[in-house]
């Protein structure tokens, strides 16, 4: 039946209360909503509340009455937005390299004549698969033997092979799913390869392009443990180690800790959100397709 | 063999192909950049990592002597390390099986059409686009042992009778730091298997409609085999990930209290940078990683078995 004639036979019944299977339904997904954002929403609200309602014995779900003071005591106090600096520096450089490293080596895997091309993608998708703990250590001892330690570059570097995996899959089966006509025609007009993949390719892809750069941009935003042993001063941490290092001398500063929360995850919340169609299939394309 | 030779040769000769080999760069060029980051900083290192745990060896002083597998024996016969190894299991096991029932029941809720669906969605990514240093912070500051808001919400309805230390009780931290990961990544693991689920044949929703199957059969005779390779590569990811945990324990517990959260990841990076002992941290290291090698093989084996059942 069309959706036009089930429509026209809503029409003609009236309202028609839901069955019990909808309401189950709708119960469902409202759970499934709160479960998601609730955390997230306390959090904000965490952030807006003064130190005396958070330790009062009644807490209060609507931030009343609100104050800015743990936003300007993460920023006057503790001087957060180094990390912040630090962090953006450190996520640009990675996401740029990675998709233009990544995209080229995507390309020539998807479209260029590379024999066992399946095998070398099981090599570098094998090596996402590596536990972290286990280079962190090696890593550590050649960064020293570099002077690297305390560098933006030594994150720079270890982000950039922690992303390309992710990068590299993603875009080959976007590429993949190119006509291999176009090359043929854009090779016969004589453009080499690199010229096809810069001026045609690149820009036919560029949702999702876009897609996995943020993807990139999210893990490398959040990657904690290499930061924590490779950087010690302010001057070259990142967000995630600024927030795990929020303690305060008496008590915990869960208004600050809040307050840091908030700045450092809602761009992110937003921009997943904006995006999110573009990354539920750039997620989800790789288990399902095969 | 020896004709294609021949005629491949030929091709070369052309003068226009010849040509496009002096201008052109070989194919394998665009991927040097990508295999020569990736060959330095994780292929090396492991190799490196496997030399160090030969070794007994520290950053703070110079000795470094060859002594075999003396850091392998040294682990088996550590307390230590057994204590963090049945909790990296226990942690691993609970959360893979919850993470993939829970997300197997979303998934089945999202696959139905209805109306609002695109922001359930949405909403499901939120966790997952959280940086886990924040969860962790978020979760220690809902299960704050004195004005955490999920004490006072068992306490209104009388579910405790007084407040909970979640998280500095022995009993209760593991189990925490378990509700926290569940709450990150189940929205993921739901979202790959929508995915898989919206791959099968609408067509035999129909089939099995027409056959005179109710609900429970449906999902478990036509969906249920269908989307068995995803669920077993889901879980897979979802299982490796799980056993190298570190943001969540660290920043959450620490390991604490008592050593009751203290998991392989945690424990190695404290023999690393903590006790600086390289050559023993590396051992570990190798150790994860070989039970890693160990827990894909398993599930790939699985795989294959389902896979060819199914035929595919």
């Amino acid at each position: 039946m069309s959706n036009m004639a089930i429509a026209q036979r809503k029409l003609r019944q009236g309202f028609t209360f839901p069955s019990r299977g909808r309401i189950l339904i709708y119960l469902c997904a409202l759970v499934i909503v709160c479960w998601s954002v609730g955390p997230f929403l306390w959090q904000m609200s965490t952030s807006l509340q003064p130190d005396r309602e958070l330790l009062s014995s009644t807490p209060r779900l609507i931030p009343y009455p609100i104050t800015i003071e743990h936003f300007v005591n993460i920023f006057a106090a503790k001087s957060f937005h180094r990390y912040i600096i630090n962090s953006v520096i450190v996520t640009i450089t990675t996401t740029f390299l990675c998709l233009l490293f990544g995209s080229i080596a995507a390309y020539a895997l998807a479209r260029l004549d590379i024999r066992g091309r399946f095998r070398v993608l099981g090599f570098i998708l094998g090596v996402s698969m590596f536990p972290q703990i286990a280079i962190v250590g090696p890593l550590y001892v050649l960064g020293s033997n570099f002077g690297w330690l305390d560098t933006y570059r030594v994150l720079i570097v270890i982000y950039l092979a922690l992303g390309l995996p992710l990068v590299t899959w993603v875009l080959f089966g976007y590429f993949r799913s190119i006509p291999q006509t176009i090359d043929e025609a854009a090779r016969i007009d004589g453009a080499r390869p690199l010229t096809i993949f810069f001026r045609i390719i690149l820009p036919m892809s560029l949702p999702a392009v876009v897609t996995t750069g943020l993807l990139c941009f999210i893990a490398a935003w959040n990657e904690f443990m290499f930061a924590l042993a490779f950087t010690s001063d302010i001057n070259h941490q990142t967000v995630p180690v600024g927030i795990a290092n929020f303690t305060g001398l008496h008590y915990v500063p869960w208004g600050d800790i809040a307050a840091a929360s908030v700045v450092v995850t809602l761009p992110l919340v937003i921009m997943v959100l904006v995006f999110q169609q573009h990354i539920i299939s750039g997620l989800t394309g790789g288990a399902v397709k095969e | 063999m020896a004709i294609t030779e021949v005629q491949s040769h030929a091709r070369t000769l052309k003068p226009r192909n010849i040509r496009f080999k002096l201008w052109q760069p070989g194919p394998f060029v665009f991927l040097l950049p990508t295999l020569a980051s990736i060959g330095a900083v994780a292929i090396y290192p492991v190799l490196l990592g496997l030399w160090l745990s030969l070794r007994d060896t520290t950053l703070a002083s110079p000795t470094d002597t060859f002594i075999g597998l003396g850091n392998y024996l040294q682990i088996v016969s550590d307390s230590q390390f057994w204590n963090a190894w049945i909790h990296t299991m226990q942690f691993t096991t609970a959360s893979t099986l919850l993470e993939t029932l829970l997300g197997l029941m979303i998934a089945l809720v999202l696959s139905e059409q209805f109306r609002g669906r695109g922001i359930v969605r949405a909403a499901m990514l939120v966790p997952w686009a959280i940086p886990t240093v924040v969860t962790s912070k978020m979760f220690g500051w809902l299960f704050d042992g004195q004005n955490g808001i999920v004490n006072y919400l068992l306490r209104s309805v009388g579910l405790i009778p007084h407040n909970v230390d979640w998280i500095g009780s022995p009993d209760f931290a593991l189990m925490t730091i378990i509700i926290a990961d569940v709450w990150k990544t189940t929205p993921f693991m739901a979202l790959l298997l929508l995915a898989g689920l919206q791959t099968i044949p609408g067509t035999l929703a129909e089939a099995s409609v027409i056959d005179g199957a109710n609900a429970w059969q449906h999902f478990w005779y036509v969906r249920l085999p269908l989307l068995t390779p995803t669920l077993l590569i889901a879980s897979m990811f979802r299982a490796l990930d799980a056993f190298r945990i570190f943001d969540l324990v660290y920043v959450l517990t620490g390991g604490g209290p008592a050593d009751a959260t203290e998991v392989l990841s945690t424990l190695t990076y404290k023999q690393l940078f903590s006790a600086l002992q390289v050559g023993y941290g590396s051992a570990l290291a190798t150790i994860m990683f070989i039970t890693e090698i160990v827990i894909a093989v398993i599930f790939g084996v699985f795989l294959l078995r389902k896979m060819r059942e199914v035929g595919q």
